[in-house]
């Protein structure tokens, strides 16, 4: 009896976090404009997207500012963990500290944070400022999940390439580096995915002509409700919910 | 539990003291030294220049003048501010409680189900929460605005003749919290469940322990660590978000996050803002401390 309602709630459950978004959806294909009935089905707010510049603008910088920031965050987050991984000298822990500052400050903080600090520098607010702000949050991101994988690596390793006349680099090519190649690969994706949905640093960090796919839903959702922003959603749903299968199965094949 | 790789390395550094590579200090400063170059100036220069600005004066065109002052402090205990904190802490805190409540018996449903059904299910919490909040705020605009899904089968259904108001409104706002941080209550939550040995409740069973006893005496204590980080995960970001109060929420529901967003961008209050900014970070540290303080605990009693 009790393993029963406990299951009548776990569908509950569920339905609390998918009805939502099934109207969104449901919705994107409502013939009517203004109103909650149904009017017939269309897809003219689709093609409507397809023809609205503004959309496409944003969409094409998300995509370069989230390619460019995980380029950079790889590289970054990546060598912050090869050089963190037991390392106990000062700048080990001060790294390990530094790390976890965007775990810690709320996102709010950090926008305004470098909103000033752009300001005082006289960096022109735009792409490049907002890939910058990215890049500070998902580097240490990136670090922290290499880390993680380096985390149940045996050094012997390492130390037997050494004692094999390896030098330290060819060590961290040929043997390190391999080793941590799915947390690298694992890091990279979060970077992209995370510089591709945020909102809230980028809304300070943005200018005029930065808009990001984020950034214009949230103008446009502050204008009010239309079928375009569903179609808008629904879209990006299916590019995501795509991605994660692909990644699933990504993550599958690999073990 | 989160513990343990920390025990671990703190071990292996034990066994082999040298640990480090010889000669390796130098090449891992310079594998570090473009990451932390990167951070330095752009994450924590700002942080730190939100602290001095923190202590500044407004100058007479909204710039910052440095005027050293604790008045941006002080101006955080006016009884305006006071309430917006106030009332941030109670919808931060209100959220944390209500996604316990709400996700701990589908975190429990989830751990104790077979295994493929459980990674199912599992993937089916975490496919929500990979699309962008807005889109997810948004959802509830549609069904909670005046010519919304629910108002709309209210008057279809003639149970009432006007509108509701229910978007704009503080429950609103804590609807649309509830929904977005549900999920990063039911992740850690699953994992340390999942965690719990099957013996320890069997063997509570086989001496006579009842379901109730069983909950609160040896499943919830276990979980302990899930829950510890459940709530720091849905609290921290929760005390300091604007967007969806200014989505969903009205005037009565300024929280922080919009106090500060308002004043770096509409009122250009500076420092004020940077002020608020830091009471933020302090709770946050806090709130890590707090939980850091359970987790030990927890571990102690385990």
């Amino acid at each position: 009896m009790s393993r029963r309602c406990l299951w009548i709630y776990v569908v509950l459950g569920y339905l609390f976090l998918y009805l939502p978004i099934a109207v969104l959806v449901v919705f994107s294909f409502n013939a009517s404009r203004f109103n909650v009935n149904w009017e017939g089905f269309t897809l003219a707010w689709y093609a409507k997207l397809l023809t609205n510049a503004n959309i496409l603008a944003a969409a094409k910088n998300s995509l370069i500012i989230a390619t460019v920031t995980t380029v950079l965050s790889t590289i970054l987050g990546t060598g912050l963990a090869l050089g963190m991984h037991r390392n106990s000298s000062v700048l080990g822990r001060l790294t390990e500290l530094f790390v976890y500052v965007p775990v810690i400050v709320p996102e709010t903080v950090m926008g305004i944070s470098l909103l000033a600090f752009f300001v005082l520098t006289n960096i022109e607010l735009g792409v490049t400022s907002v890939i910058i702000s990215h890049v500070a949050f998902c580097a240490p991101f990136v670090a922290l999940i290499v880390q993680a994988r380096l985390e149940g690596f045996d050094d012997s390793l390492v130390e037997a390439a050494l004692d094999l006349g390896a030098t330290e680099w060819q060590a961290l090519f040929r043997v390190t580096l391999p080793i941590a190649a799915p947390g690298i690969v694992a890091g990279a994706l979060l970077a992209f995915t995370m510089s591709l949905d945020d909102f809230i640093v980028t809304f300070f960090t943005a200018g005029p002509g930065s808009t990001t796919l984020p950034l214009y839903i949230f103008s446009m959702v502050k204008f009010g409700v239309s079928p375009e922003i569903n179609a808008l959603c629904t879209v990006l749903l299916v590019v995501s919910a795509t991605a994660i299968v692909a990644y699933d199965k990504l993550v599958r094949i690999r073990d | 539990m989160a513990v343990f790789p920390q025990l671990r390395r703190q071990r292996s550094k034990r066994e082999e003291p040298i640990g480090e590579i010889p000669g390796g200090q130098r090449h891992r400063a310079i594998l570090l030294m473009p990451g932390m170059i990167w951070l330095v100036i752009f994450s924590i220069l700002p942080l730190a220049l939100v602290v001095v600005y923190s202590f500044a004066s407004r100058g007479t065109y909204g710039g910052i003048e440095f005027k050293w002052t604790l008045e941006n402090y002080a101006r955080l205990a006016d009884r305006l501010y006071l309430a917006i904190l106030w009332r941030s802490f109670l919808f931060a805190f209100a959220t944390t409680v209500l996604c316990l409540v709400l996700g701990y018996p589908m975190a429990y449903a989830i751990a104790s189900s077979p295994e493929p059904r459980k990674n199912r299910l599992l993937l089916l919490i975490v496919v929500p929460f990979w699309t962008n909040f807005l889109i997810r705020t948004y959802a509830w605009i549609i069904i909670l605005r005046g010519q919304g899904l629910i108002n709309g089968l209210l008057m279809h259904l003639g149970l009432i003749s006007e509108p509701l108001r229910m978007l704009y409104t503080p429950g609103a706002v804590l609807l649309g919290f509830v929904y977005n941080w549900l999920p990063f209550m039911i992740l850690p939550l699953y994992a340390s469940l999942e965690k719990i040995d099957r013996s320890y409740i069997e063997a509570a069973m086989d001496l006579g322990a009842q379901g109730r006893y069983v909950l609160t005496k040896v499943i919830l204590p276990l979980s302990l660590p899930g829950i510890a980080a459940g709530c720091v995960l849905v609290f921290i970001p929760a005390l300091a978000m604007f967007a969806i109060p200014d989505l969903l929420g009205g005037a009565r529901t300024m929280l922080v996050g919009n106090l500060i967003k308002n004043q770096f961008l509409s009122a250009r209050n500076w420092p004020f803002g940077s002020a608020a900014s830091v009471f933020l970070i302090v709770a946050m540290l806090l709130a890590l401390f707090i939980y850091r303080h359970v987790l030990q605990r927890a571990q102690g009693h385990g």
